[in-house]
């Protein structure tokens, strides 16, 4: 299965020999729309690269990036800043929300940078917001919201108008772990409704929210787990602790 | 903890007599696990039926009796040290597996300790799945599954940083390591301060 987000032998080279950092080293991740992938790995593993490099903020020395079937690398410098716009959504750690806008004017706001007229953004932003359970948050401020609050905000914005491909680098880091597991449940939502999405995290808990955890170490690739069996044998009275 | 398994791996690094593995066990961890000599034999009777050890020299066991570890035997402490509890382990069976582990030729520490990180997070990500689909007002389950959550978490904490030690420690061989524990032993002992 082809997936929404492909990257193909990718890697990622800073500075020149001899004190070049290989970031990440011929890198191959597949992800297809409906699947939540995280990304684990200790500091300088590469895995906010990895995430920089998927949503085109910053281009491999090596191997390519596809998203919903187009490469970066043959797209003009505008085609790619749409397909940011468009298609990618971003949720940073510290939200990243504009403060003098409220809550559905930063959620709208990038269809609005993209062309779409007032109304037709204002509307995507409003279902974005109850999408996530939180249209009652619309017309506050980021300084009248709460962590918790901010985040899903910042969610909704992710996700508005018609973006595919979700990444998120460490998006409850700031949050209490009820708060933080509001993100992730937010995130899954997104995910099961056909969005590909990333999270790039050292917490092991965050993580488990994931279909699948891709390991990363020394910009290598080198594990995954298994889908999942299901939950049915975990709480048998037999069970060993 | 396992002595079998304790005693196959002083076992791997050569050939050794009984009441030397006791005294070279119990200098490698101090008085944490004490261990008879007879513990010892015991132990190495039963390695010897299961064709994990052989030895030379009389058929009664003594201090002169020498034994050495077997293809079966090395194998046997492989897949040892590589096999994940049906459930989440007790922390210390891990911290055995992973002591263990360093002093065994050939052994990949760093890729063991991602094995055992792989499967808690599958396990974890069972018990977060349970809880995603709890009912909302099922309040018993989600804080079983969370207190699973919390458990597993801190025993992947614990190889992280087990993982972080390992990288930044001089490379040497296993008969350069003065203990079970080499990292632990010149630390301010967790483990030991666990127990």
């Amino acid at each position: 299965m082809t997936g929404l987000l492909e990257l193909r032998q990718v890697s990622k080279v800073y500075g020149a020999a001899p004190n070049e950092v290989h970031a990440l080293r011929a890198v191959d991740l597949s992800v297809p729309a409906g699947e939540l992938v995280a990304i684990m790995g200790p500091s300088g593993s590469g895995k906010s690269t990895l995430l920089t490099i998927a949503g085109s903020l910053e281009e491999p020395s090596a191997g390519e990036v596809l998203v919903n079937g187009s490469a970066f690398s043959t797209m003009s410098r505008n085609d790619r800043a749409r397909m940011r716009r468009r298609t990618i959504g971003y949720v940073f750690q510290d939200f990243n929300l504009l403060a003098g806008l409220n809550a559905v004017e930063n959620v709208s706001l990038p269809l609005e940078l993209d062309g779409v007229g007032i109304k037709a953004a204002r509307a995507a932003g409003l279902e974005a917001l109850e999408q996530l359970d939180v249209a009652e948050l619309a017309a506050r401020f980021p300084d009248e919201l709460s962590g918790g609050e901010r985040q899903r905000v910042a969610i909704a914005r992710a996700v508005v108008g018609d973006r595919r491909l979700l990444l998120a680098d460490e998006p409850t880091g700031a949050l209490d772990s009820i708060n933080g597991e509001a993100v992730m449940r937010l995130l899954r939502a997104a995910c099961k409704n056909g969005v590909a999405g990333i999270v790039v995290t050292h917490d092991a808990q965050l993580a488990s929210w994931a279909d699948r955890v891709v390991f990363l170490r020394d910009g290598h690739v080198v594990d995954q787990t298994a889908p999942p069996p299901g939950p049915e044998s975990l709480l048998e009275p037999t069970r060993r602790t | 903890m396992s002595v079998r398994h304790a005693l196959l791996a002083l076992l791997s690094e050569g050939p050794k007599y009984g009441l030397q593995l006791r005294d070279e066990f119990e200098a490698r961890t101090g008085d944490v696990w004490p261990l008879n000599v007879g513990q010892v034999y015991t132990t190495l009777q039963r390695l010897e039926r299961d064709s994990f050890v052989e030895s030379d020299g009389s058929d009664e066991p003594g201090p002169q009796k020498h034994f050495r570890i077997t293809t079966a035997g090395s194998s046997e402490l492989s897949t040892w040290l590589r096999t994940p509890s049906d459930t989440a382990p007790p922390r210390d069976e891990l911290v055995i597996k992973v002591l263990v582990a360093l002093r065994v030729p050939g052994v990949d520490v760093s890729e063991l300790v991602q094995s055992h990180r792989r499967h808690l997070i599958e396990l974890m990500q069972r018990y977060t799945r349970l809880k995603e689909d709890a009912a909302e007002d099922d309040l018993a389950l989600t804080l079983v599954a969370d207190a699973e959550i919390y458990r597993l978490d801190s025993v992947i904490r614990w190889l992280d940083s087990a993982d972080a030690r390992l990288k930044r420690r001089p490379r040497s061989t296993p008969r350069d390591a003065g203990t079970l524990a080499p990292t632990v032993a010149s630390e301010p002992q967790p483990t030991r301060a666990r127990r």
